[in-house]
């Protein structure tokens, strides 16, 4: 790749290896109806700085509550969780929130653009809560958009582009903050094959080249391959 | 930074049905508000031009207005020559005696009849009115049966151009000027040489006395000394306060109006409030995302309250583009206390506009606040996952 990227690869980054979310004894039960419903059970592990680890499971086995855990937005009944050495559900609101935006990149099966806006717009969005002035949120815009591809589709609105190019300024937009964490929750679940493939592509990229280290869930062996790490739950509790 | 405003105006065109339908309800509920606050202006305004500080009006005790009102020419002579009372240059001092009755004329379009205020003035009348000024014709001469009409009496009833004839009293009245003066009652009314009048009504006492203080501190000397005087039984106040307290007849309008505008205002927060809760719904999963992206749940509240409020002054814009073209529309009212008709013009002035346009904000406010707190509340995985 030729692009410049420097504004991508951040010093924040920790050191690869490091631990960078440590969970022990993570617990989550729902009440439904009269029964108790159990999304995790004693989930403990780590996951160290720079890997790309593909989260397996069957449907209902508490995948997405997991990885909603490490980002802050879901809770547990019970349990530990460190992530880049904050204890994340001592947060409030407005400090998950926060937190999210400058450490998370959050990328969703059915993609979540805000279809009024364009692409740049999109990707521009978590970059206004940040210090960046006008000049600095285009560049950092561009260089997300480079770096998926789609740099000739920054002003198009999501409807005007395929479910593939969508997912790609989905990433953009996660990477625009220039996170230490991407967290993807099924990307590749909406898409055909060849678009999946690229956004696979890109996945690995980012945490080859730029040093993320991502957290994806997904259903497809094939696109576990293209992880380092592959960890299987089952009825919420982690195999080995 | 904020949610870009950009995202809420882009989402009211592409739900522009639901927008429109509720900028319209928004629209007619301002129009009705200022209609009714341009209305009162207007009477505000008229009542507020006529009268003079300096001027004294006097009546008899007890009497609000003039048209039920009498003095005798006796009581006319104590008064005249009390101390602070201005004196023209013939010395004689300035003090009128007005005989004041109400007659019915024929609309102009025919449809029926109305009261009009009829005004007889002595000589010294027309100097302790200097804002009276012909627009037409001359005033009318003492010992003829001629009379001057003012510019809203002569838009609103038949036969009142110079050289028309109008039938009241013991018979036909030659038109022979027309006046006004600046905006005020007396635009409203028609006037006549007094003792012409009084011979026809057979009302040979006046219904008011007017006089002309030298000073502000002598009129309100004057008001308190006709006040105080046990045997005179008089009435006295400026010209001024006696306008202010005719403003009031506009109160049953403002309260009628009020109401209405009232029960107007409820339905338009309503519909506001059901059009950002059905926005909020649709875009639950918008909202998430952006509670994900970092964004707070207070921009999550601002953004909506905000988009509330764009629609609703969207439609406060229409509501007024809307009545624009009635500015300066000259409208009727019935003064309460006269039972005649009152002519004044409806005023659409950068208060009355501005006031709208905060009326149309608040709207939105108050309708915004319930769907936008929701959204901000919402659970962002129950919103995921829906
Ligand atoms: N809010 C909730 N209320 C009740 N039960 C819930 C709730 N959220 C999740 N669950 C249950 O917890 C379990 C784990 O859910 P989760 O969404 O984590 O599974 P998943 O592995 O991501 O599944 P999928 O592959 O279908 O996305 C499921 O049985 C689910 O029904
Ligand atoms: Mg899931």
């Amino acid at each position: 790749m030729s692009v410049q990227t420097s504004a991508m690869t951040s010093s924040s980054n920790p050191a690869a290896g490091a631990p960078i979310v440590v969970a022990s004894h993570l617990c989550k039960k729902f009440q439904r109806d009269s029964f108790e419903v159990v999304a995790l059970d004693d989930v403990s592990m780590e996951i160290a700085a720079g890997d790309f680890v593909a989260l397996m499971g069957p449907s209902g086995s508490g995948k997405s509550t997991l990885l909603n855990m490490i980002a802050a937005i879901d809770h547990p009944s019970s349990g530990e969780l460190r992530v880049m050495n904050e204890n994340v559900f001592a947060f409030n609101d407005h400090q998950a929130a926060q937190w999210r935006n400058r450490h998370i990149g959050y990328i969703f099966q059915t993609f979540n653009l805000l279809p009024v806006l364009t692409a740049f717009e999109n990707v521009e969005l978590p970059l206004l809560l940040t210090r960046l002035n006008k000049a600095e949120r285009r560049e950092h815009v561009e260089l997300a958009l480079k770096l998926v591809g789609l740099e000739d589709r920054m002003h198009h609105l999501p409807k005007q582009l395929s479910g593939g190019q969508e997912q790609r300024v989905a990433i953009a937009r996660a990477l625009a903050t220039d996170p230490t964490l991407l967290l993807a929750d099924e990307p590749t679940g909406d898409l055909d094959s060849r678009s999946a493939t690229e956004v696979l592509e890109i996945l690995t990229r980012l945490n080859r080249d730029h040093g993320k280290t991502v957290v994806m869930v997904t259903h497809d062996p094939h696109a576990a391959t293209y992880a380092r790490t592959v960890r299987h739950l089952e009825k919420g509790q982690l195999q080995n | 930074m904020a949610i870009p405003i950009s995202y809420n105006l882009r989402n009211l065109r592409l739900r522009w049905g639901a927008t429109l339908m509720t900028a319209l309800g928004v629209a007619l509920t301002v129009a009705v508000a200022s209609f009714i606050l341009a209305l009162l202006s207007g009477l505000h305004r008229a009542f507020q031009a006529s009268g003079n500080p300096l001027n004294v009006l006097v009546m008899r005790k007890g009497l609000s207005d003039e048209v039920s009102s009498s003095i005798s020419r006796g009581k006319f002579g104590a008064i005249k020559f009390l101390p602070g009372i201005a004196v023209n240059a013939q010395g004689q001092p300035l003090a009128s005696g007005s005989l004041v009755v109400v007659v019915s004329l024929r609309r102009r379009g025919g449809d029926g009849r109305a009261n009009v205020t009829l005004r007889g003035l002595g000589l010294q009348g027309l100097a302790l009115r200097p804002g009276a000024r012909l627009v037409a014709g001359h005033w009318p001469q003492a010992g003829r049966r001629q009379i001057a009409v003012g510019v809203a009496a002569a838009r609103q009833f038949q036969k009142t151009q110079l050289g028309g004839q109008l039938h009241f009293g013991k018979g036909d009245w030659r038109v022979v000027g027309e006046f006004q003066d600046h905006g005020s009652a007396f635009e409203s009314e028609i006037w006549a040489p007094r003792d012409e009048m009084a011979a026809d009504f057979g009302r040979p006492d006046f219904s008011s006395v007017l006089l002309r203080a030298v000073s502000p501190a002598a009129a309100s000397a004057l008001v308190r000394d006709i006040e105080s005087d046990r045997r005179l039984k008089l009435h006295a106040l400026t010209e001024t306060a006696y306008y202010a307290q005719q403003t009031s007849s506009g109160a049953p309008i403002a309260f009628i109006g009020g109401v209405i505008a009232f029960i107007m205002a409820i339905g338009a927060c309503f519909a506001a409030m059901n059009t950002m809760y059905a926005a909020v719904a649709y875009r639950a999963r918008e909202i998430a995302t952006l509670r994900i992206l970092g964004f707070p749940r207070p921009s999550i509240l601002l953004s909506f309250v905000l988009e509330s409020v764009v629609l609703t002054l969207f439609g406060g814009v229409l509501g007024i583009a809307a009545l624009l073209p009635w500015n300066g529309l000259t409208t009727g009212t019935l003064n309460s206390t006269t039972f005649s008709e009152m002519v004044f013009q409806l005023r659409f002035t950068p208060h009355v506009l501005a006031d709208a346009l905060i009326f149309a904000l608040v709207l939105g406010l108050i309708g915004g606040l319930a769907p936008a707190w929701h959204a901000s509340r919402e659970n962002i995985l129950t919103a995921l996952r829906g």
